[in-house]
């Protein structure tokens, strides 16, 4: 084992924090797992340097919405190789969603997922716990009891919550511990057996589809239950254009509702189904064009604030089947900077919101501090080259899985170091 | 690349004579003129096929019966016959059993065509007797078949390309092509 | 019995379209030209004439291999294919997969890699999902024959229906497929026959309409397609040459698409009342089986001068038959 010495110097770099409205060519010292200064900073004794010139430096990324797939589903994807692919994506914190076997509804089950994350010693994981017992959209869990031992938040994603008066519930009784409640927003009755968005795609390819309704009534209703109730009430991978209009007019009205996209909604439509690629299958599905540009107008607007990769790792043999028996999900925490940044290319966000909408945003709604290389913060960072640009190759991702839709994508900004408290957990080339 | 070179073996004003000459020689050999059928293969042999029977019609003081078969089906070649075969159809509206027929076929070279034809032929029916008619032997046989009438019997090159066509009023030209 | 559409000139003419076929798979309707419909209707009318004969059989297809891989279950279409193989001397497999051992274990992907082992030259595929003949061409060496898979295409369904519409153009006083008008009524939602004819029809040049309740018919449907959409009978009748009925499953009453089989067939059953809004020659298909009574009254289903459901029946054994030839045959190895 090398070394370490305790005190770390990154030189010279674009230091990018939105988190403090910070953007200039800066030094960053670190010491002791945290940050201790940044700016211009005299070299110390017994200090080691990463040189950052033509780098950017910016807080570790914040994914706040990933699947682990352990315990259960182990075959798909481990918590250590969840976090491996994480680290390498410049992801030093993740929030896992709950719908593991078992599900995460009781404090046990979250002792004993921070306890792998610990062991695996690579990103930050934050469990989400679930909002009703078994995500069977019943019972509420002990939220207090959970939070108390780490969960961030809570949702039954996988599943929306359906009744409108257990989520009516859900949303008071998260008020007690000022928690955010995550939904997925899709009216299973009105999704029926769809198995992709509902448009010119699926009717060409002969596919049953999910109309755009299915997610937007669901939101439409969440809203008015924010208005009765108070509690804070976030959307997890908002697809339709009618559901970014809901979002947008509650914000409005000053509502706690907040809502994430999805790197593949901001880059694909349903035209990546044809040929019936099960890689292109996840829930909810991609959108038509229509859609997709109500979410880039939505980040624009400052509607959508997050974006999170809703990362779902899945087996080969999920995935090699007919289109409509293949399991819904994609992987994305390796790919999430390039796509995001896509989005500084085009000219829908400056760099600094766009990296906003991936550390401090996402950490501000789960209430960790994280995403802010803020003086004292735990030392998460991230250099990553902005202008290398290179070719996603599903078979040399660093987790598990191999499901992602954007193999053979040209991207453009490559991740160079991860450092998770100070201490280098992913490096590439420097 | 350079155009193929082409030659006229025998020109429209020559093949009228040959076929009148072969329609005289089968006329002599036509024995029950109730059982005679002509069936032209199709493509090249179908309008030899009409031509022939059109001379022996004043011959045998009868009009034969003219049918058409397209071999197509029958090929031992469906990997190397091209991309696109044409199929043109078979058209025998006569009951063929213990009928005397008359094969005819513009150009008869390997015999795999003739070879074809026949089994094509069975199919439809069992035939007395089948007497093959070509216009050009060319030789190059690759089965034991034979033509019972020739108009011409030319010495060729076996990369040489015969080819009959039909020009203005149905006359036929043979022609030789060198790659 | 010659094509009236495809035929040019006589008998040792070189027919145009022949020369057209490249396509490695029978997918689908979609992306098919004029000319490659052109070269199988052609080659079925060729073919048709094998089936009329003492020995009804040509050498042709001597040799290779035809699998008939069925999920669903389907006597005709796959007795169609089977005799098709048989009549081109093909050796012909069928292999029936009920769908509930699939649920039981076996995935399409392993029975993919089963067949790879035997080598088949063309693979016909009937499956409930759409895009399963998809995943086998991407899987597979062989050619693939789509023959119907779930909601999305059944291609030689649409090719033996387009034959059998050209069998009668004269006798709707037409020359060609440009302008005819084509009702296809009733199931357009979950009916691949309405989707593939609806492609072929249109790449043939005629105008089609769907015409049914407006919970089946599929969403988006006139800017897909190009396709007339209407949701009564009487408009929707009205002028149309030809009529093609769709069969309605019975299961549809319990996915709330439509209240009663009475109802439906009420406002969007076949019978002589609604027959005669048509041109007066119009020809009635129907892709089988029928639910008379249902879709269809039986007295329009029986009549012989205006239903022609069996020349269908015959058309697609010879359409199948060319579908095998062109397949197998022809230069694949260039």
């Amino acid at each position: 084992m090398e070394r370490r010495a305790s005190l770390t110097l990154i030189r010279g770099g674009r230091v990018v924090d939105p988190s403090r409205d910070f953007d200039a060519t800066a030094d960053l010292l670190l010491e002791g797992g945290r940050v201790r200064a940044v700016g211009r900073v005299e070299l110390p004794a017994d200090c080691e340097v990463i040189e950052a010139a033509g780098l950017v430096v910016a807080p570790g990324l914040v994914d706040m919405h990933v699947h682990l797939r352990e315990p259960g589903y182990e075959y798909k994807e481990t918590i250590a190789g969840g976090l491996a692919a994480a680290v390498a994506g410049g992801v030093t914190s993740v929030a896992a969603m709950p719908n593991t076997r078992p599900v995460t509804d009781d404090p046990s089950i979250v002792d004993f997922v921070l306890g792998r994350a610990t062991a695996a010693g690579l990103a930050n994981l934050f469990p989400i716990g679930a909002i009703t017992r078994g995500l069977e959209g019943k019972e509420l869990t002990e939220m207090g009891l959970m939070k108390e031992a780490g969960c961030v938040a809570f949702s039954d994603d996988g599943r929306a919550v359906v009744s409108g008066s257990v989520m009516r519930r859900a949303l008071e009784y998260s008020r007690a511990f000022s928690t955010l409640i995550i939904q997925h927003a899709e009216d299973p009755g009105l999704a029926g057996c769809g198995c992709m968005h509902e448009g010119l795609i699926s009717t060409r390819l002969g596919l049953p589809g999910i109309p755009a309704q299915a997610e937007s009534s669901l939101v439409d209703r969440d809203v008015r239950l924010v208005e009765l109730t108070g509690g804070r009430y976030h959307v997890a991978h908002i697809s339709t254009a009618g559901a970014v209009a809901a979002v947008a007019r509650a914000r409005e009205a000053g509502l706690p509702v907040s809502c994430e996209v999805t790197p593949h909604h901001l880059a694909l439509t349903d035209e990546a189904v044809m040929g019936y690629d099960t890689d292109a299958k996840m829930s909810p599905p991609l959108r038509g064009a229509g859609d997709r540009a109500a979410l880039l107008e939505g980040l624009a607007r400052r509607v959508i604030t997050v974006i999170a990769t809703d990362h779902a790792p899945h087996d080969r043999d999920s995935k090699r089947v007919e289109f409509c028996r293949a399991t819904n999900g994609v992987i994305g925490l390796e790919t999430l900077l390039p796509i995001a940044l896509e989005l500084v290319r085009d000219g829908v966000l400056p760099l600094k919101e766009c990296l906003a909408a991936i550390t401090c945003n996402p950490a501000a709604l789960l209430g960790i501090d994280r995403g802010t290389l803020a003086v004292g913060a735990p030392a998460d960072v991230v250099l990553f080259d902005p202008a290398e640009v290179w070719t996603v190759d599903a078979s040399r991702l660093h987790g598990t899985a191999r499901n992602t839709c954007f193999d053979r994508r040209r991207v453009m900004g490559r991740v160079k170091l991860t450092l998770v408290g100070g201490r280098p957990v992913f490096r590439e080339g420097i | 690349m350079s155009l193929p070179r082409e030659e006229i073996l025998l020109g429209s004003d020559q093949t009228p004579g040959i076929i009148a000459d072969m329609a005289v020689r089968l006329a002599n050999d036509i024995t029950r003129p109730d059982k005679r059928v002509v069936v032209g293969i199709r493509r090249g042999g179908a309008q030899l096929a009409y031509l022939l029977r059109q001379q022996l019609t004043p011959l045998l003081d009868r009009e034969l019966p003219l049918g058409f078969l397209d071999i197509t089906f029958y090929r031992d070649d469906l990997d190397t016959i091209g991309p696109n075969p044409v199929v043109g159809g078979t058209d025998l509206a006569m009951n063929i059993d213990d009928k005397r027929i008359i094969l005819v076929d513009d150009v008869l070279f390997t015999g795999r065509t003739i070879r074809a034809a026949l089994n094509a032929l069975f199919d439809y029916g069992r035939p007395e007797i089948v007497d093959l008619a070509v216009l050009v032997d060319r030789g190059h046989r690759q089965l034991p078949i034979q033509p019972d009438y020739a108009g011409v019997v030319i010495e060729t090159g076996e990369r040489e390309f015969i080819k009959v066509r039909e020009g203005e009023g149905g006359a036929l030209t043979v022609v030789r092509r060198f790659l | 019995m010659r094509s009236t559409a495809f035929t040019e000139g006589s008998g040792s003419e070189m027919i145009a379209g022949n020369s057209a076929w490249s396509k490695k798979h029978l997918l689908g309707m979609e992306g098919l030209t004029r000319e490659e419909i052109g070269v199988i209707l052609e080659t079925a009318s060729s073919l048709r004439e094998v089936n009329h004969r003492d020995i009804k059989k040509v050498p042709t297809l001597r040799g290779k291999t035809v699998i008939n891989l069925f999920f669903e279950n389907s006597t005709r279409t796959r007795t169609s294919f089977e005799l098709a193989g048989k009549r081109m001397s093909a050796d012909v497999i069928n292999f029936s997969v009920n769908a509930s051992s699939v649920s039981k274990g076996e995935s399409l992907y392993d029975t993919v890699a089963n067949l790879k082992a035997m080598n088949p030259d063309v693979v016909v595929i009937r499956h409930p999902e759409s895009g399963a003949p998809q995943f086998l061409a991407h899987h597979l060496d062989a050619a693939i024959v789509n023959a119907g898979d779930g909601r999305h295409e059944h291609p030689t369904q649409s090719l033996l229906d387009i034959l059998t519409i050209d069998d009668n153009l004269l006798r709707l006083g037409r020359t060609e497929f440009s302008g005819l008008t084509v009702a296809i009524c009733g199931d357009v939602l979950h009916s691949r026959v309405a989707r593939s004819n609806a492609w072929g029809l249109a790449t043939m040049g005629a105008r089609v309409r769907f015409v049914g309740p407006p919970t089946l018919i599929p969403p988006h449907a006139a800017e897909v397609f190009g396709v007339e959409v209407h949701h009564d009978m009487e408009s929707g009748l009205a002028g149309a040459e030809v009529v093609m009925m769709l069969r309605l499953q019975t299961e549809r009453m319990q996915g709330g698409f439509l209240p009663s089989t009475r109802e439906y067939f009420h406002y969007w059953g076949l019978d002589r009342r609604r027959l005669a809004m048509a041109a007066p020659e119009a020809i009635v298909m129907h892709p089988g089986p029928m639910n008379r009574g249902v879709e269809i009254a039986s007295d329009v289903a029986d009549d012989p001068e205006r239903a022609v459901i069996l020349d269908q029946v015959a058309n697609g054994l010879a359409v199948r038959m060319a579908v095998l030839y062109r397949l197998c045959g022809g230069g694949r190895k260039g």
